[in-house]
């Protein structure tokens, strides 16, 4: 199991340094500053062997992360577990950077001291963590023996990631469908590959301890229910439905339902959490498309035309668009006209960004620039990065739709039709790429 | 909140300071301090001596304070372990604290503080806290006891925590399961026999319920812990598979691989015709794609798994092609190994994507990247072979970038396609002597030399082509020089009238104005064969070349299994077993997948929890499961001289000496101590006595060899053809009671070696280099260098067939080359092996007569004061002599490395018969080799 925890900042100084296994010394964490955090470009892994003693890593923003151990360990434990880590701490304290880190050391032994024993991960939620972990430090003192049971058996329950007695006035939920469509074209306009990966995060503001049943237009599910006999709407029943690759669940989720009934039903933890993930490759509404034309003029003139047309229902406005149109390294001048939006040439990043506001569905625009270049003796020719592109539309790239979330919570007195429910579709780009 | 600042005294007399803040009476003031001490400790600096100071604020209500001491208690008890147990009256109380959260936090500190005075004090409320009433306390406990196993294995042992643990895993509380699974995981894989787990279908139900109940974390020590259950038929193996799989939509990556892990393990029992069958592989593909796209370094675990699982069962991700294509953006990490499973990937059903993507990659900044990429396409041509032709034409595109790797690589792999398909391309070669002019790199060069020379009849300027590399002859590389040498005797042969001035100068310059005696040789030999045999040189140099093969990169299958029943963990990661990376016992034993369903023939053990090999390893050495990662690992951990801990080792290692129907043989006793148990041991053929027991006395017989023990003369262990011109030849000594490996080493190649190492694979008895091998000189052609490698008894031990067998790899800086050969079991037998006579007697009774072997040793003309001389210089001790019946009866005693005893009985009957009768704590295999050398 994980041997020990160490942080660094980006000079490799040790921020953070917990030992949990007696084979793990105090060499280690300069074994790491100097084969990794010095070595820069040079380590291409995640994962590092030095000196029979592996250490992940991962980073954020400026701050290392470092899981060593000796051991044949669960490697894509070590690398949740990481992340998790960051998620703990962004929790209780923001951003991860370096001066966070200092201000909080003492909360962050208290919380790696919790959350890992002798290197094996435990209950890592925060809903849970926060009951007895405080920045105060106080709790845990003035409690009162059901409080302190309670603290227990909900770290340790079976619902590990609610605790009891929840009340609101207005109990309410909110339902976020939010999707990343991802794309690589080639030059000639056809699909190489496109995906969206897509997330439902739910924030939910209810009483007790709900029930819940989440429905969407699963394919599987409305063609078993089409089947189920009941035509009594055959008209609505060959509606949308969308093939989902692969969903993945939070932890609330029952599994062994969704697997033999391919109902998703569970009960939330209180507030903001991602209830599922999913991924979906057919008939997918990709909301541009990117029309390139690059023309070399001779050895010192590019001239570069870019068309994006939109494609989707012209009462819907997407926004926030950007495309970004790589340059060569040795540019040296660039002219750009553009129908709409602002566009500009940025030096530091080697590329023309193309903003427009909001443009509406069905639509198309342009944007030409001749690109000057310096004469170069480098034989070896630019590598033409991808053009890519920015967005984000109001609707469902994978044509998923929320059919319904049922609640049930039986021992207080309010139902399903006294929750009040809000569903919002956001569909952002991904990797959005088209060759030129 | 601040605590930043902690971090910047940097004052002098900085502890003389602290020391007065942690005595203060003010709490705020303390609390202050000891942030301060955590700050420094955290930092690197020594401020153990504040130890008394920060012990004294332990008393404490506050539960913030506490914790922080305990942290400074965790970090130097173990320099200061007198003063740490003044702590221990205070965990004893807080052990029996009314807060639970208290209770747990002192059980768990107490775990983690490893001074041998406290353990004594932690089992009590251990025991308790065990048995509490709060699943938080009993949680914590559970793992304590993992804790206590690292520091004592026998306490916890002798106070019966191991069965209490084992009670844990029927609790009620699904986290207590899970640590109580995870603890007797960890606390099992020390003990590879003990059958701790215990794993059978009630206690595998009872794991399949917490599973569906406990934290993402307990459900991968649940799963990791399913992996290694063997389950009785394909009826139970299918219905763990089906409550495993709803694992497969977890959000947690590693719940995801750790499930996979299961069902591919337990797939193998499966029949294939069964319709869950079929289920199931079209259920693993959808997973294994999401978890690309999780965080690049999670897909980076997921690829490499990926890779195996692909190999291991191709059908599963045939039609997932795309979701490997690289993009952009993805960390080089994840580029190089999306590009290994593309090529794993292609098929003709897919490869114009396939092409057409890899020639994009060629065009991107990252230059190895590019260069796998090329390369790429070349092993399509030579996968796919109706995908050749378009992939030539995509190399020949690249070309024409003029990026100069470019170029080099593509001209490199094009050379293979070349051989791959003869007489089909060359074609193309007028496009390739275009960029002569650019190729710097002597792989490059060489490779353009060769289509030069191996298609001499198809290129009209050829001779001016191989000419222009002529001029700067001296300047190349030996590789290029090599190349050329061959080639214009290529052009030669196919061409003799215009060429005959080139041959002879590139002949005169290769042997004549030349260093490299490698090149030399060449030379001279070219030039005989041509003077003599026009026609023997032709069917020599023009021979036609053996195909290469296609798939020169794929794990070795028995190395790929036991990864495979390794997925989600490092080892799957590195592709290498445990063993090659792990130090000590752990993880040293070999996982493997279940037999076969419906195979008949499952030989192997059937348990896996404890497989050793359990056959005999074939002599094509690769074939040995790990033996392929551990030669690699080569480099990367020289032998050291640091004696790993013996016994845990020592015990398989006893326990594979035997095999076969002796499995029992060494039971409880364990360790270094001579075990003088007795134990059964069945008589069968003897292997290892092959025919020649009584070689070593007749050698012995005829002149005399009064002391030291019998060497054996050389025989050649690996053949020069077989290791690119090395030949090894050598023999095992006992010198002064040091084991020695006297080594020739010959080089019969043409060119210099250098770079010596040597390696074993693990053996019998432990057998390892004790140094490196010391050969200091590069080995010239036709040189011999005489080495003595000193070997230690230390190393890692698996049971061999025959048990004296020893892999041994070489590595020089041509290759590695693997061979196996037999050392005497003499060289095992200690200097101290002389038993005392009481204590001869009374084990000689103990050792039950089913653990005694006879031989007779013909042919050998000795009386029994010289044999027993000559015995003596083995180290076989005679310990007592008396005549029966006009026969001389030798009473004798060996003892091995290990520290197992051989005891033995020589009647010396009428001259030219010697009886030995063995009795011996070990079976007769050891006995017979011991006869083997005297």
């Amino acid at each position: 199991m994980i041997g020990g925890l160490f942080i660094y900042n980006h000079k490799g100084e040790v921020l953070i340094s917990r030992v949990y296994r007696d084979d793990i010394g105090r060499n280690a964490v300069d074994a790491f500053r100097v084969n990794v955090i010095h070595a820069r470009q040079q380590v291409r892994s995640p994962v590092t062997n030095i000196a029979r003693t592996s250490f992940f890593h991962v980073k954020r923003s400026n701050i290392w992360l470092a899981a060593v151990t000796k051991q044949n360990v669960n490697a894509a434990m070590v690398f949740e577990f990481l992340y998790k880590m960051c998620d703990v701490m962004t929790a209780y304290f923001g951003k991860i950077s370096e001066e966070n880190i200092k201000n909080n050391f003492v909360l962050i032994y208290e919380l790696l001291d919790e959350i890992l024993d002798f290197g094996y991960p435990q209950n890592s939620e925060t809903g849970a963590l926060k009951t007895f972990i405080t920045q105060q430090g106080i709790k845990g003192q003035h409690q009162t023996k059901e409080e302190q049971s309670q603290i227990t058996s909900q770290v340790t329950g079976q619902i590990g990631w609610r605790r009891e007695g929840i009340k609101y006035r207005r109990n309410e939920l909110f339902l976020d469908v939010l999707e990343s469509v991802n794309l690589l074209m080639s030059p000639q306009g056809q699909v190489l590959s496109a995906h969206v990966s897509g997330r439902v995060v739910m924030k939910s503001y209810l009483s007790g301890m709900p029930e819940c049943k989440f429905g969407m237009n699963d394919k599987i599910v409305i063609d078993k229910q089409g089947k189920g006999g009941t035509t009594d709407e055959p008209g609505k029943s060959g509606k949308q439905s969308i093939a989902i690759d692969d969903c993945t669940f939070h932890q609330c989720v029952r599994l062994s339902k969704f697997d033999s009934e391919r109902s998703i039903s569970f009960i939330p933890p209180d507030g903001e959490y991602e209830l599922m993930r999913y991924r979906t490759t057919k008939d997918i509404i990709l909301p541009f498309r990117v029309i390139p034309l690059v023309r070399e003029v001779g050895r010192t003139k590019l001239e570069v035309k870019v068309v994006i047309k939109s494609n989707f229902k012209p009462s819907l406005l997407a926004q926030k668009i950007e495309v970004r149109i790589p340059t060569p390294l040795n540019t040296s001048g660039v002219q750009v006209i553009c129908m709409k939006g602002k566009a500009k040439y940025k030096a530091s990043e080697n590329a023309i960004v193309w903003k427009i506001k909001r443009m509406a569905g069905m639509k198309e625009s342009q944007i030409s620039a001749e690109i000057e270049l310096l004469p170069t003796n480098d034989k070896k020719k630019w590598a033409r990065p991808p053009i890519s592109m920015k967005f984000q539309v109001p609707f469902a790239p994978s044509g998923l739709k929320v059919r319904y979330l049922k609640v049930f919570e039986s021992k207080l007195n309010y139902s399903d039709h006294d929750v009040i429910k809000w569903v919002r579709y956001i569909g952002r780009s991904g990797i959005y790429e088209t060759r030129c | 909140m601040t605590d930043s600042k902690y971090f910047t005294t940097t004052k002098k007399g900085e502890i003389f300071e602290l020391k007065a803040e942690l005595n203060s009476d003010k709490k705020e003031k303390k609390k202050e301090a000891v942030k301060k001490v955590i700050a420094s400790m955290t930092v690197g600096k020594d401020v153990s001596a504040l130890f008394p100071d920060v012990v004294n604020c332990m008393q404490t209500d506050n539960l913030e304070l506490k914790k922080l001491v305990y942290l400074y208690l965790m970090n130097y008890a173990k320099s200061q372990p007198d003063m740490a147990i003044m702590a221990v009256n205070t965990f004893v109380k807080d052990c029996e604290d009314l807060n639970p959260l208290i209770r747990a936090l002192a059980v768990r500190t107490m775990g983690c503080i490893r001074v041998d005075k406290i353990t004594e004090y932690l089992c009590e409320p251990l025991r308790k806290c065990l048995k509490d009433e709060d699943p938080y306390v009993r949680k914590t406990a559970a793992v304590c006891v993992a804790k206590l196993h690292d520091i004592n294995a026998q306490l916890v042992e002798d106070q019966g925590f191991l069965d209490t643990l084992k009670d844990l895993i029927s609790d009620s509380n699904p986290m207590v399961v899970a640590n109580a699974v995870a603890a007797l995981s960890e606390i099992a894989e020390s003990h590879p026999n003990s059958n701790l787990l215990d794993l059978n279908p009630q206690t595998i139900n009872k794991l399949l319920t917490a599973l569906n109940e406990c934290t993402e974390w307990g459900q991968i020590f649940i799963l990791d812990c399913l992996a290694s259950y063997l389950p009785r038929d394909d009826r139970e193996s299918q219905s763990i598979c089906e409550r495993v799989t709803p694992r497969l939509s977890h959000a947690n990556s590693a719940v995801v691989l750790s499930a996979v892990k299961v069902l591919m393990k337990f797939m193998e029992m499966l029949p294939k015709d069964l319709d869950y069958y079929g289920t199931l592989l079209k259920k693993l593909a959808p997973p294994l794609v999401t978890l690309l796209s999780a965080e690049p370094e999670l897909q980076y675990v997921a690829l490499r798994n990926i890779n195996l699982i692909v190999q291991k069962r191709p059908e599963i991700l045939k039609h997932e092609m795309k979701v490997f294509f690289v993009k952009y953006n993805d960390p080089i990490y994840v580029k190089l190994e999306k590009l290994d499973i593309m090529i794993r990937l292609a098929s003709q059903a897919n490869i114009a994507q396939v092409l057409a993507e890899l020639k994009e990659y060629a065009t991107e900044v990252d230059v190895d990247f590019v260069r796998k990429a090329v390369r790429a396409i070349g092993r399509c041509a030579i996968k796919v072979e109706q995908s050749a032709e378009r992939c030539v034409s995509t190399l020949l595109d690249l070309i024409q970038t003029k990026v100069n790797y470019v170029v080099q690589e593509a001209i490199v792999v094009i050379k293979d396609i070349f051989r791959k398909y003869p007489n089909k391309y060359e074609s193309v070669i007028a496009t390739l002597c275009e960029n002569l002019d650019s190729l710097d790199e002597p792989e490059a060069r060489a490779a353009m030399i060769w289509i030069v020379g191996e298609y001499a009849e198809r290129i009209d300027n050829a001779d001016e082509l191989l000419e222009s590399f002529l001029e700067g002859f001296h300047d190349e590389s030996t590789q290029v020089q090599l190349q050329l040498l061959t080639a214009i005797v290529k052009l030669f042969l196919k061409k003799p009238t215009e060429t005959q001035e080139l041959v002879q100068q590139v002949l005169s310059l290769a042997t004549q104005d030349s260093d490299n005696p490698d090149l030399r040789d060449r030379g001279y030999i070219y030039w005989r064969l041509l003077s003599t045999d026009p026609v023997a040189a032709k069917e020599v140099v023009l021979a036609e070349k053996p195909l290469i093969s296609e798939e020169t990169d794929l794990i070795e299958p028995t190395l790929l299994e036991e990864l495979i029943c390794h997925i989600g963990t490092l080892a799957s990661v590195y592709h290498k077993p445990p063993s090659a990376f792990v130090e000590g016992s752990r993880g040293v034993q070999h996982k493997r997948l279940p037999p076969r369903a419906g195979s008949g023939e499952s030989t192997e053990s059937p348990d896996v929890g404890q497989s050793g090999p359990s056959e005999a390893p074939p002599a094509v050495i690769p074939s040995q499961g790990d033996l392929l990662g551990d030669l690699l690992n080569l480099d990367l951990a020289p032998p050291t001289a640091t004696v790993p801990s013996v016994q845990p080792s020592m015990q398989m290692g006893a326990m594979d000496l035997l095999g076969g129907g002796l499995d029992s043989l060494l039971g409880g006793d364990i360790g270094g101590s001579p075990s003088v148990t007795a134990m059964p041991a069945s008589l069968g053929s003897a292997p290892a006595v092959g025919g020649g027991l009584g070689d070593l006395f007749d050698l012995g017989g005829g002149v005399g060899m009064p002391t030291g023990s019998y060497v054996a003369p050389k025989t050649v262990w690996l053949l020069a053809m077989k290791a690119k011109g090395l030949e090894i030849s050598g023999t095992f000594a006992r010198r002064g009671g040091i084991i020695q490996m006297d080594l020739s080493l010959t080089n019969k190649a043409m060119s210099v070696m250098t770079d010596f190492a040597i390696q074993f694979n693990r053996n019998s008895f432990g057998l390892a280099p004790a140094g490196p091998l010391q050969v200091l000189t590069p080995l010239s052609p036709n040189q011999t260098i005489d080495v003595s490698l000193p070997l230690s008894t230390s190393g890692p031990v698996m049971k061999m067939e025959p048990l004296n067998n020893l892999q041994v790899a070489v590595k020089n800086n041509i290759d590695v080359f693997y061979f196996s050969c037999q050392y005497p079991l003499s060289l095992l037998f200690v200097e101290d092996g002389k038993m005392d006579r009481q204590v001869f007697l009374a084990t000689w009774k103990d050792i039950p007569n089913d653990n005694e072997a006879q031989f007779q040793i013909k042919d050998i003309h000795l009386n029994s004061d010289v044999a027993s001389n000559k015995l003596q210089g083995s180290n076989i001790f005679t310990i007592a002599k008396r005549t029966v019946e006009g026969q001389d009866m030798l009473y004798q005693s060996v003892k091995l490395t290990n520290g197992i005893w051989v005891l033995a009985e020589m009647r010396i009957q009428t001259e030219p018969f010697l009886l030995s009768d063995l009795k011996c704590t070990e079976p007769r295999i050891v006995y017979a080799n011991l006869l083997h050398s005297q």
